[in-house]
């Protein structure tokens, strides 16, 4: 794994965004020594929090952007995605694997965030949402560096 | 990427090529697009032949499911064709792999319409 480092964006509330904030943590992921099922699992979660934040967070607005921060450290990539919505609760996402919910159109966003990433932490902030996501390097990819 | 998306005809069973992302957008669009357009046509036979999509996202899947509702809402059935891993495996994770009839070989899923 590479020395700590730090990159912070601000992004306008469009659907370009999302490809923005995918494509930057990828490269940041990869150049972090993250194997390729990783980087694909953290680039994943990037665009689900991204689009959440655009879409169900700022609602599109042009007054109101995403942060979006990616920080490396010891064997671990932790992302920040801030939006500047209403916010709100997690633990009022319904169960997509629910058998009544199973069909429904959406709703999966959070869940394969969680399905993809060690950890997730869903706060609300004095304006908007925060979302901190947290990937291992696995030992694996540790292994392949360290040779 | 781009996505594409082109139909074929076999016998009475209509092919969807797909290639690409299908992602909110442009790619979930396109797929919602040419599955309406062939249910508006009458085509009760579909298969997404997604061998060349390597990557959904929950939007792509939510449109898939709402493609796979359609369909059989108006008496036919959608099935898919080829998936590649990660899609595989999305489908897994989201309990939808056993919800989709999913064929490896189009001559095969061709036959399964009967």
């Amino acid at each position: 794994m590479a020395e700590a480092r730090k990159q912070e964006l601000k992004l306008e509330s469009t659907l370009d965004s999302v490809d923005v904030a995918e494509e930057m943590v990828r490269r940041f992921a990869e150049e972090n020594g993250f194997s390729e099922d990783e980087i694909h699992q953290i680039g994943m979660a990037v665009r689900e929090s991204v689009v959440n934040a655009v879409v169900h967070g700022n609602c599109y607005s042009s007054q109101k952007k995403v942060t979006l921060a990616v920080e490396s450290g010891r064997d671990r990539l932790t992302i920040k995605v801030q939006d500047q919505g209403v916010g709100f609760d997690p633990d009022d996402v319904p169960d997509p694997l629910a058998s009544e919910n199973i069909m429904r159109k959406s709703g999966r966003g959070l869940f394969l965030i969680r399905a993809f990433m060690d950890e997730l932490h869903v706060n609300r902030l004095s304006e908007g949402m925060e979302v901190i996501m947290v990937k291992n390097s696995s030992p694996t990819t540790s292994k392949e560096e360290g040779k | 990427m781009s996505i594409k998306a082109s139909t074929r005809q076999v016998d009475k069973v209509t092919i969807v090529d797909m290639s690409g992302r299908i992602t909110l957008g442009e790619g979930s669009s396109t797929l919602r697009e040419t599955v309406r357009d062939l249910v508006s046509k009458g085509q009760k036979k579909i298969i997404l032949n997604l061998g060349d999509v390597s990557y959904i996202d929950s939007s792509g899947i939510g449109e898939l499911v709402s493609s796979y509702t359609s369909v059989n809402n108006q008496g036919g059935s959608l099935k898919l064709l080829n998936l590649q891993k990660k899609v595989h495996d999305l489908l897994q994770i989201t309990k939808l792999y056993t919800v989709f009839e999913v064929h490896t070989d189009e001559a095969a899923a061709i036959k399964s319409f009967g």
